[in-house]
């Protein structure tokens, strides 16, 4: 019966299907849930994306908005957070051209002059290294380490590692192919490891956060 | 094993998909390269931190204020 499982599991309808089912049917509270669910998450892709907090709530507002608007477009091939975070990847980037006056903006910009290997600092971390820093200072530190990475990456790690999307859905969502989303990955990883070295290294002296330099300037990463 | 071919596999492994004989060239490389074992240990380290700290974080006033804002314009049709 063990082998059944996982097989009767896939083919068991995503939750949402039923909500989607059920706003397109004109029961709005659906999407109520359907908000209530996703709204953190979308607002999280849309700050790293914009890197601004207005722009974020703009970008959240937009995302649900249209995609209530365009439902019906909605194919039900892919997994309707999926869909949405294409939506909300979109509006970022909108949201970036136009503080940009038109320029061209997308998700791999800076990834090309991104290539080659990471340098690996070795140094062991001391065992919990976060003790060393307020729950508010290790806030600081994690938004100041991710933001020296290029939104392409930035975005890959946070669908695959913090939000637990597979490799596949974030590759649609933010359409790409699986092996660019696995690229990114791991440069996000190894390179966000090295930039938080500088402060969680074993035998590091704790300084305040406000005295510590960019991590972008740190790592001399390009930007 | 070089520490070159065990950074380009180090996502497999973390993502647990790699075969059993992947994983045990993987673990003997482990057993002779203090460097790669460091970057495997602060690389799974880093993604925790980041897994446990959720930055950019709506604060609850400011997510209700917008939900509400969201619902009110899909119930008047937006």
């Amino acid at each position: 019966m063990s082998t059944i499982q996982p097989i009767a599991a896939e083919l068991e309808p995503h939750p949402d299907v039923a909500l989607v089912e059920r706003v397109r049917a004109g029961d709005v509270s659906a999407y109520d849930e359907l908000v209530r669910k996703y709204e953190r998450q979308i607002f999280r892709i849309a700050q790293h994306i914009t890197q601004n907090r207005e722009d974020a709530e703009d970008v959240m507002q937009d995302a649900f908005l249209k995609a209530y608007q365009k439902l019906d477009q909605f194919q039900g091939n892919s997994k309707f957070y999926t869909w949405l975070v294409r939506i909300a990847v979109n509006e970022s980037l909108m949201r970036l051209r136009k503080r940009r006056t038109g320029k061209t903006v997308s998700i791999d910009e800076d990834v090309e002059t991104e290539e080659g290997s990471v340098p690996r600092d070795l140094a062991d971390w001391a065992p919990d290294p976060e003790q060393n820093y307020t729950q508010a200072e290790m806030g600081r530190i994690l938004e100041k380490t991710i933001k020296g990475l290029p939104a392409g990456f930035r975005v890959v790690f946070e669908l695959r590692d913090v939000q637990g999307l597979s490799t596949e859905d974030t590759a649609e969502a933010l359409g790409l192919s699986v092996p660019a989303v696995k690229s990114r990955l791991l440069r996000a990883r190894l390179q966000l490891r090295e930039r938080l070295s500088r402060y969680f290294r074993r035998g590091k002296s704790r300084k305040p956060a406000a005295k510590e330099p960019s991590a972008a300037k740190e790592t001399g990463a390009e930007q | 094993m070089t520490c070159t071919e065990f950074l380009a596999l180090l996502d497999d492994l973390i993502d647990d998909s790699v075969t059993p004989k992947m994983r045990s060239e993987l673990q003997q490389h482990l057993g002779c390269c203090d460097h790669c074992v460091v970057t495997l240990n602060t690389t799974r380290k880093t993604i925790e931190i980041y897994r446990s700290h959720e930055i950019y974080d709506l604060p609850s006033g400011l997510r209700e204020r917008l939900h509400a804002a969201i619902m009110a314009r899909c119930k008047k049709g937006c």
